[in-house]
């Protein structure tokens, strides 16, 4: 039998998880329409007056967003841990760290890319200019891997636990709210007529930072949880 | 002569050898803190622009300075205990997190204590508050991950995980706020760059040290409790003379 290049067990995983999402496509609408409910709730709480509204639209369009990739979380590996084929996935002899790569890069294609795609239509109800949706977009881009890559970490570490979909929010919340500050900041810069460049290089510097050492660290997560 | 440095790793000697520490650092601590408060409240001179307001931070700026350090220390133990499977070190990093949670506590209400007559504000979104408030939510997501765990010791390795993620994400965290803070250019009112009068400092320091040797001593007799728990079922456990009586009372 030959060996599943590092590559090829990436793609596998990814392909996989991709499938497995589309034959219960529920879920992830869900995750979809509890953003959109609460970006809209927004303007129904703080009333209608458009200049405060488009002040505040990005800070609201990324809370809404950091909330919702906490709701999809749990579902990263719980229905694996469920039905014992995260056990067979640990005992194969690839690299772990690879394995967990995948299946962050699928649990953010369901649930942060439609988040980013979906965004500028609720910054429109905000009366966001266009430069402003764009940033919003690009920000959304970069920080929202960020977030499924942190995430997974504490997916792993409260997996099977009761509660866990609480839990997983409190250990994760306090961890990403940098990719907040600089998500939202760079919208903000844009509005007022200041250079993005210095948020935009942070955001990316986060996720590459984030990209190194979350698959490996979720990995040994993961380890701890199943032992 | 061999030297046994291992010997006091192990839980059932230790237990023993932080029961006779903890007063030489319970009863210091006790002293310094009458000795700090007494200076600061009685012979520090009163401040020629907060007046009586400042001698809060007699008290703010040691628990601020040590609910920090001992999120460090406890995320080195944690650490350790990871490593080398230690069992002591995940329990005193497990006995240290209710202890920081509380200085973290302590800083964020004195500091809004403070600031009513000094900002005219409970809260201000200033740089150090912000990030003295994520480091309390750091302690609580520590202290509820590790509570919700049944297996102590899957317990202490998730924990530990998660403290280390915790440390290196700290200092991002205190730059992105700072960052976040000058941007937004809030009202803060930085404290005039004058050098501290004798009798302040002199308070300070005792009080620091007073609150240092009080963690000290807290977390030892906390990780004597975390010991008697988790080894309920081991004979050295019951052949305790204190346990002894208890169960001889009881039954």
């Amino acid at each position: 039998m030959n060996k599943l290049s590092l590559m090829g067990l990436f793609g596998l995983v990814v392909r996989r998880d991709l499938l497995l999402a589309m034959r219960r496509r529920a879920d992830v609408l869900t995750t979809l329409i509890f953003f959109v409910m609460v970006v809209s709730l927004f303007p129904l709480g703080v009333g209608p007056e458009i200049d405060m509204l488009r002040k505040m639209a990005s800070g609201v369009v990324w809370v809404a967003a950091l909330l919702a990739s906490m709701l999809s979380l749990p579902r990263m590996f719980s229905a694996d841990y469920a039905d014992g084929t995260l056990e067979q996935m640990m005992l194969a002899p690839q690299s772990l760290s690879v394995l967990v790569l995948g299946k962050i890069v699928a649990h953010w294609m369901l649930s942060g890319l439609p988040l980013a795609l979906i965004a500028p239509v609720l910054g429109l109800q905000f009366d966001m200019s266009a430069p402003a949706l764009w940033t919003l977009v690009l920000t959304l881009l970069l920080g929202t891997p960020v977030l499924s890559m942190i995430g997974a970490i504490g997916a792993a570490l409260t997996l099977g636990l009761r509660g866990g979909g609480v839990l997983v929010s409190l250990l994760v919340l306090p961890l990403c709210i940098p990719v907040l500050i600089f998500g939202a900041g760079a919208v903000d810069a844009v509005t007022s007529g200041m250079s993005v460049a210095s948020n935009m290089s942070l955001l990316g510097a986060f996720m590459l930072f984030a990209l190194v050492f979350t698959p490996f660290v979720a990995a040994q997560a993961l380890r701890i949880s199943m032992e | 002569m061999a030297i046994n440095w291992f010997k006091y790793a192990a839980p059932t000697t230790f237990y023993g050898l932080a029961g006779k520490m903890i007063p030489f650092f319970a009863w210091p601590a006790a002293i310094l803190f009458v000795i700090g408060l007494y200076i600061g409240f009685f012979v520090a001179p009163t401040d020629a622009v907060q007046s009586e307001a400042y001698r809060i931070i007699f008290l703010h700026v040691p628990a601020s300075i040590l609910s920090m350090f001992v999120y460090l220390i406890m995320a080195g133990y944690a650490a350790l205990g990871l490593i080398f499977n230690t069992r002591l070190s995940s329990m005193m990093a497990q006995a240290l997190a209710p202890t920081g949670a509380l200085f973290a506590f302590i800083s964020l209400w004195s500091g809004a204590l403070w600031g009513k007559p000094m900002w005219g504000a409970w809260w201000v979104w200033d740089a150090r508050l912000t990030s003295e408030l994520i480091l309390l939510f750091l302690y609580l997501g520590y202290i509820a991950l590790h509570a919700s765990i049944e297996d102590p010791r899957r317990a202490d390795r998730a924990s530990a995980l998660l403290a280390i993620v915790g440390s290196v994400n700290v200092p991002i965290i205190y730059f992105s706020v700072k960052w976040w803070n000058t941007l937004h250019q809030g009202a803060t009112i930085k404290m005039s760059g004058t050098s501290m009068q004798i009798a302040m400092q002199q308070a300070m320091f005792a009080v620091l040290a007073a609150c240092w040797l009080y963690v000290i001593a807290i977390t030892l007799a906390r990780v004597r409790s975390i010991i008697l728990e988790r080894e309920a079922n081991t004979q050295w456990v019951n052949d305790l003379p204190e346990v002894k009586q208890t169960n001889g009372r009881l039954s």
